[in-house]
């Protein structure tokens, strides 16, 4: 690549916006370039010329850069390699920085030579979804075709690739609250953005690019008569030096949400590559809350559409103005430009004073004379009633042909030959309705400016000003966010009065109007040759647009569909307007009455790292651990995750196997003591005099008669019946209960009470309040456990006359107050110490101390299903009643409470709904399956009558073999059967239906 | 019909492609159709097609609001799976992914059917007894279904992140080989060209604003384009049935809720299945494009606006990134919003109504599309018969009534 | 994302609330007097109403208090909220 000849040089007075004195080298495709400070990749490069930079999507055609800013479509770029590698980053947003690194994507093998460009050879048969009509199966069967095609068409397909390894930034989310948010820094919002501050608004000013000044960073607008950017720089100071404004440079305002949430990516270390500064997070997202926002989010330029547009050195005539203007760079010698309104002349202009020949092709019969006459003066060759029709050249710009051009945008005579090798296409503006449309504020067509505009945003709170309300001049988008800040600060509360500033602009004459041109390219059979694209990007072309009308594909969600129109990284900011109205054009509708398909958030793309944020690894989701929990994980604890809780699921000894420790844990609780870690049960006090009406209601059974010092096992289930929380709920006093919930429900449980108390039962007199983490709990369980407790400095009476079964006892142990239950869920004498949680390690150690075995949740499985107790979420899923589960003696007849009418409904009332059932596997050594699902025929071909399935399933040490509980449909009439547990890979277990208490069925032990 | 096919688009290549037809009409309504469809949806498109093709009924309209195919059908996140853990369930929509299986031949459409897998992943102790259950069922009912080890899900998956040191790691997953995504769209469109190839009116643009009754009966429907008589009317219409049986004068168990879904740009291909978790809401699968295609969770509140909340799709970003750690500088293109029409058993309804010659096909939640062909199939025979097929009378309004619930709140990654 | 006034705390975004559904839905007083279908209609029917639509919300992580609202299904515009009745604190020892 020879030197940047298109950079122009510094005597030429633009490119104020780069700094010549600090030269930047970076390498793109392998080949090493040097741009300024100042540039975007984008610049850099077309200081070089404007060449193929990259392939198009589905054509590979080759592409260069279109745009200078967030509309590009061509120029996707990857980013820097290894864990910084960054796919499909427009190298238009690209700031330069040294020693930046960028490919071309989507090439194969190079962007030179691109193989797939086949695929554009063989477009005859491949237009808009030519996928819809093939591969349909054949004579090859069912989809074997498509199963054979489908991969090439993938790996064709995307642009850039992942990074091959995580992701090594840091990203942040900042909140943040204003009186008004100014969404572009632009005339308009720099003028809302200052009057507001005057006004006393606390203000936010977010800019997606390097510095505020929009359009007038090219360089050639004049306010006051002094330069544009002059007042740029003095409105910033003014801003700066306000109290409560926030200016966010390179900050997109990417979505607007309800009551006016808006949410912005501030690009801060991004901008340094992979040498950023290690205290800066690569991207922040904000989220804003204003009170008022306004819009001043500018315009789009749209081309027009001609054959071969897609060459490089083909891009938007207002892109051409501000390469010039703001980097002094234009990659070409002649320069054509094509437009149809005012836009173009300003570029004219620029390049003419930069010495450099310039031709407009205007489609406009009579262009504003005083323009025409400017530019002559200048030195502009001006063509009137001409549209750009073709383009010479395949890698570059070789010339063009321009046609006199008709209404309805076919050509009359014979072209006439342009000498160029750079065409600027101007086809108007669209409005960048994109945060309006968030907002479900629908966009109009305004029929003399030829574009969509916002519609009823004032009544959401939002305020549009400049160029996105199709604002032309530089006067009015001024004025008119002038109006919106002052607006803003009024509805926002901000009464302080400031004066309004006296700005004149350069243009307060207005621009003349606009002659719509969407596609330069006949319609007619044989038509033009040459491609004529719409959607860059997508290489959606006129034809394809056509040819979805006449598929009746007319609706604008159907065009864009079948099309792919508009669907690209760039979303179809240029191509979505052009693509709608040649729909409309081929089927006899005006733009308007096409409609817009709808913008989505965001704006621009957002990495999905920088809405993660901070989210991600430890912080993904809090932790919570027991005052025990050290002492668990220095001893062998293997955990398992229970809702956010990490419990010991079982402790291994030595070289000891998982199953071995169940084993032991499960023998130590049979024959001596255990002692488990049941801190993260649900503890919720109720207090009030009203609590045991709630209990009646919240509860299956009955709570009138409990005494104080008692504790009672409860069952909770929802209005249809069906079981969802557990638990033993004891009384402490005459007016104070402590309920206990399941783990995982604990906070459910109190939300459930809070509902019905506050809404449904708000005489009931009861305060609810959570106190799971203000005690630890220890589980003493085991013949031997009465004499560890016993042992313990406590004023309390363990013996079984004075703290039988189902007591509950307040008093003092280890010196701190503990409320203790004598509550089983092992079928051995058990009690459940409760002490404040910063005592709870120590009673932990005491009690270890004491020679009790630490055991697990999985051997507290196996002790709870030898009893056959249930474990809410495993022996029951929503779809389980109190009686299913054998526990009717827990339902009140003489009382009403959530859920039982439900029990009365045909269904729920049948008698062989699926019951909780004991099974004994046939061969002792067999542990059923969990899950396993139960028939009584093995040899059954799929689907088989499946008549339930193991709940749960465990080796017993105590039983000596395999046993398991299980919801078997009318299983209590089916005690002593045989049935059958299918296995995986084939093959059945038989097992004997038994009642599901397997030891100590008469509950001696728990008196031990 | 002119039949699709690798000829006939090289034919029409020598020609510009200026003669291929409409792939359906778009003809004015007459004033009275045997039955009309409320709804233009894949479900409501799927019911024409099989009413005409399967019961020979064929004085058909389908009156569609808007753009057919423009709801749900075409906001989705395209995965199709048969993993139900229900016989009912599991028979509805192991019907429907057989469908699918031949639609692209039987519709003369490609619908672009991927079966690529689908696997769900288990995070704890119980999300893996839940997985074994689930399984056994599935494959109980002849469905296949598999478990897989984390290291066979890493190698399946090469992107995923099988460390144990994750917050909520990956302790095993089920997979369903026969499960996959398909083209939303083409479903619609090839539905919908191979009714009006049999007769159906497809009219789009026309807004049903009442129901018309007599004794007890459904005479026709009001519309935006005039009144339709109809001697039978079938409401598929997904996030609006309790409007629509608001006008005939009962109220469903179903509250409407936004659901989110978005993707990312196109990168060259990095997942060749279908991921999802419940344990942490992540489901992701990559589409022909190239882009990321990611579920959100639903918004809690009911909304019949297209539209959700932001936290509940930076909730699921975090999600996302944790299982993929690689995807974290891949972007965010696209976020759009559906209505889903949520049942609180999280099953379906397919049903005859209070009023005769009424029936209505919703509640599908966030699982409708995998479901379109056999719900279409099956209230096709529903409304053809005036009674359920054996596969949907399971699915009937009574059930209510009478508590014969189908549970499948575990059945999809998002919470009801 | 909403920005939902509590009434006990003021405007605090949606995230710090949990929805309640439907409200009004008065819990019948004699269940057992109801027909199926009847208790069908108040456990599982609803009125999803498109537009105007009174619901109930609990600031979850905040006052924890419940209230109505009312918002248009549609807009997600909002408005009024009210309170539940209830007994005074001070009635409790």
């Amino acid at each position: 690549m020879s030197g940047p000849q298109f950079r122009l040089p510094a005597h030429v007075p633009m490119g104020r916006r780069i700094d010549r004195e600090a030269p930047l080298a970076f390498t793109f495709n392998g080949e090493t370039f040097t741009g300024y400070a100042g540039d975007t990749l984008a610049s850099a490069l077309l200081a070089y010329g404007a060449f193929p930079l990259a392939r198009s999507f589905k054509y590979h055609r080759p592409r260069g850069i279109w745009s200078a800013g967030a509309e590009e479509p061509n120029a996707l770029v990857q980013l820097e390699a290894g864990g910084y590698s960054q796919p499909n980053l427009r190298a238009t947003q690209v700031e330069l920085y040294s020693g930046l690194t960028a490919a071309s994507v989507n090439a194969w093998p190079s962007v030179d030579f691109d193989m797939m460009r086949a695929n554009d050879w063989l477009s005859p048969i491949f237009p808009a979804g030519f996928y819809y009509k093939t591969f349909m199966g054949g004579g090859f069967g069912a989809g074997r075709w498509w199963k054979l095609f489908e991969p090439f068409i993938r790996r064709a397909a995307g642009f850039g690739k992942a990074p091959a390894v995580p992701d090594p930034d840091r990203y942040e989310r900042m909140n943040a609250h204003c009186d008004v948010l100014v969404v572009g820094g632009g005339p308009a919002g720099l003028s809302a953005a200052s009057i507001a501050a005057s006004r006393g608004c606390r203000v936010i000013l977010a800019d997606e690019q390097a510095e505020p000044g929009g359009d007038m960073l090219a360089g050639d607008r004049v306010v006051d008569g002094a330069p544009a950017l002059d007042w740029v720089a003095a409105t910033l100071d003014k801003l700066d030096a306000a109290g409560d404004v926030t200016v966010l440079r390179r900050t997109t305002v990417a979505g607007l949400y309800d009551d006016n949430f808006a949410t912005a990516a501030e690009s801060v270390g991004d901008r340094f590559g992979p040498g950023a500064p290690a205290h800066l997070p690569r991207l922040r997202l904000w989220r804003i809350r204003a009170r008022q926002i306004v819009l001043a989010a500018g315009a789009h330029e749209r081309p027009y559409a001609f054959p071969n547009n897609d060459t490089p050195g083909v891009m938007l005539g207002n892109a051409v103005r501000h390469y010039a203007g703001r980097y002094a760079v234009v990659p070409g010698r002649r320069v054509l430009l094509g437009t149809n309104n005012d836009s173009a002349y300003r570029t004219a202009r620029m390049l003419a004073d930069a010495g450099i020949p310039v031709t407009v092709a205007d489609a406009r019969e009579t262009p504003p004379a005083s323009l025409a006459m400017e530019a002559e003066h200048a030195g502009v060759t001006v063509e009137s009633g001409f549209a750009i029709s073709a383009v010479l050249g395949d890698r570059r710009v070789r010339g063009a042909k321009i046609s006199r051009i008709l209404p309805d945008g076919e050509t009359s005579g014979a072209p006439r030959l342009v000498e160029t090798d750079l065409v600027g296409v101007s086809g108007g503006w669209n409005p960048a309705l994109h945060l309006a449309s968030h907002r479900r504020a629908k966009p109009v067509w305004n029929e003399s400016q030829a574009c969509f505009v916002p519609d009823g945003l004032s009544a959401l709170g939002v305020r549009a000003a400049g160029a996105v309300t199709g604002a032309e001049s530089l006067a009015d988008c001024l004025e008119q966010g002038y109006a919106a800040g002052r607006d803003a600060a009024r509805a926002a509360g901000r009464t302080k009065r400031s004066r309004k500033p006296a700005l004149k602009a350069d243009d307060s004459a207005g621009p003349a109007p606009i002659q719509p041109l969407w596609a330069v390219t006949s319609r007619r059979p044989g038509g033009r040759k040459g491609k004529s694209f719409v959607d860059l990007q997508n290489d959606v072309t006129v034809k394809d647009v056509a040819l979805a009308a006449r598929e009746n594909y007319r609706s604008v969600e159907h065009l864009k569909r079948y099309t792919t129109l508009g669907m690209g990284t760039d979303q179809g900011k240029t191509a979505n307007v052009t693509g709608l109205a040649l729909m409309g054009m081929e089927t006899g509708r005006t733009p308007g009455a096409v409609g817009t398909t709808t913008f989505r958030p965001p704006y621009t793309p957002i990495p999905f790292g920088a809405l993660a944020g901070r989210d991600r690894g430890a912080l993904f989701d809090p932790v919570r651990e027991t005052p025990m929990f050290d002492w668990h994980a220095a001893n062998g604890a293997v955990f398992e995750d229970v809702g956010q809780w990490k419990r010991p699921f079982a402790y291994r000894r030595g070289g000891e196997s998982l199953e071995a420790a169940i084993d032991r844990e499960v023998r130590a609780v049979r024959d001596g003591v255990g002692v488990m870690d049941a801190s993260t049960l649900g503890k919720i006090d109720l207090k009030g005099p009203d609590v045991a009406t709630l209990l009646n209601r919240i509860y299956t059974n009955d709570w009138s008669k409990l005494r104080v010092g008692r504790a009672r096992y409860g069952l909770m289930c929802h209005e249809d019946g069906m079981i969802f929380d557990d638990g033993v709920t004891a009384r402490l006093g005459d007016e104070h209960y402590v309920m206990t919930t399941t783990t995982g429900n604990a906070a459910t449980v109190q939300a459930w009470l809070e509902m019905w108390l506050q809404t449904e039962w708000p005489e009931l007199r009861v305060f609810a309040t959570s106190v799971t983490e203000a005690y630890a709990t220890a589980t003493v369980a085991g013949p031997e456990a009465r004499a560890l407790v016993s042992r313990l400095d406590s004023d309390i009476d363990w013996s079984d006359e004075a703290f039988p079964h189902m007591a509950a006892v307040t008093g003092s142990v280890m010196g701190v107050p503990a409320r203790v239950f004598r509550v089983s869920f092992s079928g051995e004498a058990s009690w459940e110490i409760n002490v404040p949680a910063h005592r709870g390690l120590a009673l932990w150690q005491a009690l270890i101390d004491g020679g009790a075995t630490p055991y697990g949740t999985e051997a507290m499985h196996v002790l709870r299903a030898e009893k056959g107790f249930i474990i809410v979420g495993q022996e029951t899923d929503g779809t389980v009643t109190p009686f299913d589960v054998g526990m009717g003696w827990a339902v009140s007849k003489r009382k009403d409470f959530i859920g039982k009418r439900s029990y009365n409904r045909p269904d729920t009332a049948r008698p062989d709904r699926k019951h909780l059932v004991g099974l004994l596997p046939l061969d002792r050594k067999v542990v059923l399956p969990e899950g396993g699902q139960i028939v009584t025929d093995p040899a059954q071909e799929p689907p088989v009558t499946m008549l339930g399935h193991v709940t749960s399933s465990y080796r017993s040490p105590s039983l000596n073999g395999g046993f398991a509980l299980a919801l078997l449909k009318n299983g209590r009439n089916r005690m002593g059967d045989t049935v059958h547990i299918l296995k995986l890979d084939g093959g059945a277990d038989p097992a004997r239906v038994v009642e599901p208490v397997f030891y100590d069925k008469d509950g001696g032990r728990l008196h031990g | 019909m002119q039949r699709y096919s690798i000829i006939s688009l090289a034919r029409n290549a020598l020609t510009g492609h200026r003669n291929w037809p409409q792939a359906w009409r778009s003809p004015a309504p007459k004033l009275e159709y045997d039955v009309v469809i409320v709804g233009g949806g894949g479900h409501g498109l799927a019911t024409a097609y099989y009413l005409a093709a399967e019961h020979g009924i064929s004085n058909v309209a389908v009156l569609e609001k808007g753009w057919i195919g423009g709801g749900n059908t075409g906001r989705n996140t395209t995965i199709i799976r048969s993993n139900y853990l229900w016989d009912e369930s599991a028979a509805i929509y192991e019907k429907s992914l057989q469908l699918y299986e031949g639609l692209s031949r039987e519709l003369n459409f490609n619908i672009m059917l991927s079966q690529r897998g689908v696997l769900n992943l288990a995070h704890n102790e119980h999300d893996l007894k839940e997985m074994s259950r689930r399984v056994r069922a599935i494959r109980g009912n002849g469905v296949d279904s598999e478990i897989l080890s984390p290291a066979e899900i890493k190698k399946l998956v090469p992107a995923i992140n099988i460390s144990r040191e994750l917050r909520y790691p990956i302790l095993g997953a089920s997979l369903q080989r026969r499960g996959g995504v398909a083209r939303h769209d083409a479903v619609a469109w090839g539905f919908a060209r191979g009714a009006d190839d049999r007769g159906v009116d497809i009219i789009q643009n026309c807004e049903v604003t009442g129901i018309d009754r007599q004794g007890g009966r459904v005479t026709g429907v009001q519309t935006s384009l005039g009144p339709i008589a109809a001697g039978k009317v079938g409401v598929v219409v997904a996030g609006h049935a309790s409007v629509l049986a608001d006008m005939a004068g009962f109220r469903l168990p179903i509250d409407s809720h936004p659901l989110q879904a978005m993707v990312s740009e196109p990168i060259k291909p990095v997942l060749d299945c279908v991921v999802m978790s419940n344990a942490v809401h992540v489901y992701v699968s990559q589409s022909d494009k190239g882009e990321l295609v990611i579920g959100a969770g639903i918004d809690s509140f009911n909304s019949y606006a297209q539209r959700g909340s932001w936290h509940v799709i930076e909730g699921q970003m975090g999600a996302l990134v944790e299982l993929f750690p690689i995807f974290s500088r891949l972007r965010l293109m696209r976020s759009w919003g559906g209505i889903v029409d949520t049942c609180p058993d999280a099953s379906p309804i397919l049903s005859k109504t209070p009023v005769d010659g009424l029936y209505f096909n919703c509640g599908w939640g966030t699982g409708g599309f995998k479901a379109t062909p056999g719900s279409g199939w099956a209230f096709a025979h529903t409304i053809a018969r005036d009674e359920p097929h054996p596969i949907n009378a399971p699915f009937s309004l009574d059930r209510f009534t009478t508590g014969a619930l189908i549970d499948e709140h575990g059945a999809a990654a998002v919470a009801h | 994302m909403l920005l939902i006034h509590c009434p006990y705390c003021g405007p605090r975004d949606e995230t710090e609330f949990s929805y309640g559904g439907e409200a009004d839905i008065a819990r019948p007083l004699e269940p057992e007097a109801l027909s199926d279908a009847e208790w069908a209609d108040y456990v599982f029917l609803r009125t999803n109403a498109k537009g105007r639509f009174k619901e109930q919300w609990v600031h979850t992580h905040g006052c924890g208090r419940w209230f109505t609202m009312v918002r248009d299904t549609v807009t997600h515009e909002h408005g009024e909220t009210g309170v539940f009745g209830g007994f005074e604190p001070d009635a409790v020892g």
